[in-house]
């Protein structure tokens, strides 16, 4: 069977696995719609936060990110994995003992506000809109390598199958579905992992391949440092190269932990166990199975970074590996030949390796197309210049030297010539991981809107059919503006969604914290501190990406702070001003103290209650 | 002898002091694998190697991720047992005294 037939038969298979999972796990009340009736065992959640935490971005495209920048790569792997301590340790358990439905419901009740409730609100779908139009277009971008499907049909499947069993069985479908869909991209991830740590090291464990000694002698990552070093790549251990200097790689590293901390769609997984104990060990098992692809990937980076420029460098067309062939098609990596007939991929201008991006090349305004590219280069190098155009330095400028990042993880098991059924697994593995995450943050989506705002705010009396049909139709129309964004992607997704953690670090990660340890912050103090870590946070990400505002150094930093790591003086700012309005305004009410204490108390064991 | 009503109260406060301690220690330990080794003095561990793997790379890339797994361990196992403890605690003084 060809990889077309695999991917197809898999796709299909793992469809149709979580439709009869929607249809076991299907609800009849606002209980088991936004919280799954509070039955789902620890481990289980712990499997269900892990998928729901691990996007389309960390299967596709995270351990190509950390293969291109190294050590730097440490800012999403301790970012989105250390998050999970500050969550397990301040918030998760707190957050199930006050046992409501979602995040802007504890924002609200705490600071005795709807004006806190409705910032909540707002927060919460805008962090969860940019991440889920992400998704969207994640399922779209896998089908159309794989099964050579047009992206907005991709999208559009996509769109039917989480539409089914998101509204069908709501926060209990989505959960079961994705315990299903962590096995599913899980798997899809080790294997190639494994199989090229073995090829490369001897070595069947990825952890310990990374750091042994390569089969043909000589460890890999100093073998990897001197190659980098000869091609004039910045080195691929050492810490603190470019514009990753230490102040941006923590500042990032920080609001990347508090941003992970703050973000609705997690926070909400721990509403769904049975009691406080359940919370905490859901938390160690999230973070368990988070960690499983979290350690591999680095491996995996590095695996993928030697093996590919050992595969390519100085061969001739004959020469050449076959998944270079077949990856070339799509553009997502290619070969611009200077005249020698040999491969040189290098950091210099005597590079020869680039990546293609529709539009990004233009002759005249009119954008050029992959193969006018191709064939010019080729008349060039035949007509020894003298017809055609020699492409290097067009593409030098566009940004585009080097292959597309995507392509570590999605040509690895071609690079470590596994069977064709496994490489259709990476396709199913892909599409788990993307609807796994786009269908939590649609039920956050429906939850902000239907319950707290439409049955907290606008119509307390609602009944509870009626609520639920809310919450259900809610999940209906985001999952179709998701869809939208997915096949008309604004160009500002890839960068939202970095800045979404930042906004929540800023906003809700201090709010929630203050809330639980502290008796004495008032509504005004929150609420100001809030908007000031809201306010500060989007001004400089929209002032230095879209108007060009130079990256703030304070005097002191040799670069600017890099906008993903704004998050984190936001937050700062945010516990300042919280701090220092707090002497000035009332306390809260006895109302609100009870509900802090109450929070405190230790739970009493079912056994004897 | 005090009522039973103060003692649960004291009961209660030493039990948000232990989790507080609990919680501050094991965040210690989380700012100094993760902040620490991972990024402030990552380049200064760099220097030492562990098989091939130089020290700082290592607790940036894998170090700090199976420390943080271990803190999220220790912290249910302790935080439960404690929570074992305090409601043991409360429901005897609440069972001989029923009234408080």
């Amino acid at each position: 069977m060809s990889v077309r037939e695999w991917t197809f038969l898999f796709v299909a298979l793992s469809f149709g696995l979580y439709l009869l999972i929607a249809w076991y796990s299907r609800v009849r009340d606002t209980k088991g719609f936004y919280v799954a009736g509070r039955g789902v065992p620890a481990a289980a959640n712990g499997m269900a936060t892990a998928a729901d935490w691990m996007s389309a971005a960390s299967f596709i495209s995270m351990a190509g990110l950390i293969s291109f920048m190294g050590y730097s790569g440490a800012i999403y792997l301790l970012g989105w994995t250390g998050g999970y301590v500050l969550l397990a340790l301040l918030l998760a358990p707190y957050l199930r003992k006050f046992g409501h439905f979602t995040v802007p419901d504890f924002i609200g009740d705490r600071y005795d506000s709807n004006l806190a409730r409705l910032v909540g609100v707002v927060a919460a779908l805008f962090v969860s809109f940019t991440y889920v139009a992400g998704q969207m277009r994640g399922v779209g971008v896998v089908f159309s390598r794989f099964l050579e499907v047009d992206i907005s049909i991709g999208v559009m499947i996509g769109m039917v199958i989480v539409f089914i069993y998101a509204t069908l069985g709501g926060m209990k479908g989505i959960t079961w579905t994705q315990v299903a869909q962590y096995w599913v991209l899980i798997t899809a991830f080790l294997i190639p992992a494994i199989a090229i740590s073995i090829r490369l090291t001897g070595q069947p464990l990825p952890q310990f391949g990374l750091g042994a000694p390569l089969l043909e002698g000589g460890y890999l990552l100093e073998k990897l440092d001197l190659i980098h070093a000869d091609l004039g790549f910045s080195s691929y251990t050492s810490p603190f190269q470019g514009s990753w200097d230490k102040a941006n790689v923590f500042l990032v590293t920080l609001a990347l932990m508090a941003g992970t901390a703050g973000l609705p769609h997690v926070i909400v997984r721990f509403y769904t166990v049975r009691n406080v104990r359940a919370a905490r060990w859901s938390a160690f098992w999230a973070l368990f199975f988070i960690s499983l692809l979290y350690l591999t990937a680095p491996a995996s980076a590095a695996f993928a970074r030697y093996y590919m420029i050992d595969s390519v460098q100085n061969k001739t067309l004959e020469e050449l590996p076959e998944w270079f062939n077949n990856w070339e098609k799509t553009g997502l990596i290619m070969w611009l030949d200077d005249g020698d007939g040999r491969v040189r991929y290098s950091a210099r201008e005597d590079n020869e390796i680039f990546s293609y991006k529709a539009g990004a090349v233009a002759v005249k305004g009119t954008p050029v197309t992959l193969d006018q590219i191709r064939l010019s280069q080729k008349e060039w190098i035949d007509s020894n210049g003298a017809r055609g155009q020699d492409w290097r330095p067009d593409m030098r400028k566009a940004k585009l030297s080097g292959p597309d990042r995507d392509i570590i993880v999605l040509a690895t098991p071609e690079m470590a010539e596994l069977a064709s059924w496994i490489i259709a697994l990476v396709a199913a593995g892909g599409l788990a991981a993307a609807l796994s995450t786009a269908s939590g943050l649609l039920l956050v989506i429906s939850s902000a809107v239907a319950h707290d705002l439409y049955a907290r705010i606008i119509n307390p009396e609602a009944s509870e059919k009626k609520r639920l049909m809310v919450g259900r139709s809610v999940i209906g129309v985001a999952v179709i503006i998701a869809g939208f964004f997915g096949i008309f992607p604004p160009g500002f997704v890839s960068q939202v969604v970095a800045f979404a953690f930042g906004l929540a670090a800023a906003s809700f990660f201090p709010a929630i914290v203050l809330g639980i340890f502290s008796k004495r912050v008032g509504t005004v103090p929150a609420i100001a501190g809030m908007l000031t870590g809201l306010g500060f946070t989007s001004f400089y990400i929209i002032a230095s990406v879209y108007w060009g505002m130079e990256p703030w150094t304070f005097g002191v930093l040799v670069h600017g702070v890099n906008p993903q790591g704004i998050g984190a003086l936001g937050m700062v700012a945010n516990f300042l001003v919280t701090f220092v309005l707090t002497p000035f305004f009332p306390k809260p009410s006895a109302e609100v103290k009870n509900l802090i204490d109450s929070v405190r108390k230790p739970e009493i064991t079912s056994v004897l209650g | 002898m005090p009522p039973k009503s103060i003692k649960i109260k004291q009961s209660l406060q030493r039990y948000w002091r232990h989790n507080i301690r609990i919680t501050i220690a094991l965040l210690f330990v989380w700012a100094i694998v993760g902040l620490g080794c991972g990024i402030l003095f990552a380049d200064f561990l760099n220097e030492f190697k562990v098989s091939g793997y130089p020290l700082g790379f290592w607790f940036a890339q894998q170090g700090a991720i199976i420390f943080f797994v271990l803190i999220i361990l220790i912290y249910a196992v302790l935080l439960n047992s404690l929570d074992d403890r305090h409601s043991r605690e409360i429901q005897d003084l609440t069972e001989r005294d029923p009234e408080v």
